[in-house]
């Protein structure tokens, strides 16, 4: 079994009309036992960027320490929030610091930039940044997300169609795999409000 | 092979680890406490490697003791899980300590906690965790009969019947129990459950 597999995770953001929804699976797992079904794999960076780190637990921890203290000195120098352009630029170089050691994960990120435009990005375990315009996937699930996401998605969607869309793909997406599920945990983002909603699908 | 398990009841924590000393076929002794005593209101209940669980274990109460001169108050359950995290992943990419950890405690504003802290330094707060090939049946017992607040009578009935499913149906299942409670009166040794009682050294 492969590290990135060793607890499992799903993980999917998506792009609506100014506003944007990320979504995980909450099984904490090692390997074929379950751990716990409400693992945080979504972190709040601020009110308009949020980060989701799949792949081995451990790693995902330790890495969102240190980009919570890397923002918060940036908060402390810059007198403001990081821009989700800035933060993936952030990730990717950080990520990239341990090319030949690396940290275990695959984050996605999601934010609302200027202009409340969001801004949805995810790369692989390296830095290796891919900016989208519709909608990033990852973890185990991951290619079961890309065919339920290019299937369901539409453009200019409003936050309850987006979120409507988001949970569909995530719930039908882990029920195919079995190293993640056990519900689900959605955020739907406006420039106005951050709504959280917990989905309930097959607990197994 | 060790056996680790522990749950959080109505305002106690209890654990309970197996007391086994181990080396390929051969039982060391069969009353090895592998419950410390963190501070007067932590236990950490640790499994694995034996030279890095009495070392590593060892370490972490020394260093919350040494908060607590320092500072004049003890560390919260939390802070002294993250602690414990933070040496294990530090470690991990040099030296790994290959010790799994249950840490329960009781602190006076939010009650009992139990954090799982595998040797890749995962950590979450759990209401029941188990570790070892024991894992598969305990969990499995107190999937079926925990539920919240349970009290004391009720959590040690619940323990009693994990060991006697790991005593059952475990091939290798260790014979002696200890448990061991933490709640507002403190952290203290609750029972033993002997079934092979370690021959007395006559004295010289």
């Amino acid at each position: 079994m492969s590290i990135f597999e060793y607890n499992g995770s799903a993980l999917v953001a998506m792009v609506g009309k100014n506003c944007f929804a990320i979504a995980s699976d909450r099984r904490l797992g090692v390997q074929l036992q379950t751990i716990a079904t409400d693992f945080q794999r979504i972190s709040k960076i601020h009110d308009r960027l949020f980060l989701g780190l799949s792949g081995l637990a451990t790693d995902a921890q330790t890495l969102y320490q240190r980009l919570v203290f890397r923002h918060k000195l940036y908060q402390l120098r810059e007198e403001r929030d990081m821009k989700p352009e800035t933060f993936a630029n952030l990730v990717s170089a950080i990520l990239y610091e341990k090319r030949f050691g690396p940290y275990f994960c695959q984050p996605v990120i999601a934010g609302l930039g200027d202009e409340d435009k969001p801004f949805i990005c995810t790369m692989d375990s390296i830095g290796a940044k891919e900016l989208a315009k519709d909608f990033v996937v990852a973890g185990t699930a991951s290619e079961s997300l890309y065919g339920a996401c290019e299937s369901m998605f539409k453009q200019d969607m409003e936050p309850e169609d987006l979120f409507e869309t988001v949970s569909q793909a995530l719930l039908s997406s882990v029920d195919r795999d079995c190293l993640s599920g056990w519900g689900g945990h959605v955020y739907v983002v406006t420039p106005t409000e951050v709504k959280e909603r917990i989905l309930k699908g097959r607990m197994d | 092979m060790e056996c680790v398990f522990g749950l959080v009841g109505n305002d106690f924590a209890v654990v309970a680890a197996d007391t086994s000393a181990v080396h390929s076929i051969l039982v060391h002794k069969s009353n090895e406490d592998k419950i410390m005593i963190l501070d007067s209101h932590k236990l950490i209940a640790a499994s694995g490697e034996s030279g890095d669980r009495v070392q590593f274990t060892e370490y972490i109460q020394k260093n919350v003791a040494l908060y607590q001169f320092r500072n004049g108050i003890p560390l919260t359950t939390a802070a002294a899980a993250n602690f414990t995290r933070g040496e294990l992943a530090t470690a991990l990419r040099k030296n790994p300590y290959f010790v799994n950890i249950l840490l329960a405690g009781y602190d006076k504003e939010t009650g009992p906690s139990l954090y799982y802290i595998d040797y890749i330094a995962t950590l979450h707060k759990v209401d029941k965790g188990a570790f070892g090939y024991g894992s598969y049946f305990s969990l499995a017992m107190m999937d079926r009969h925990y539920h919240s607040g349970m009290t004391v009578e009720e959590a040690i009935d619940l323990v009693d019947k994990c060991i006697m499913e790991i005593r059952s149906r475990l091939v290798v299942a260790p014979p002696n129990f200890v448990i061991k409670i933490v709640d507002k009166d403190g952290a203290r040794e609750y029972a033993w459950r002997e079934s092979v009682k370690d021959a007395t050294v006559a004295s010289a």
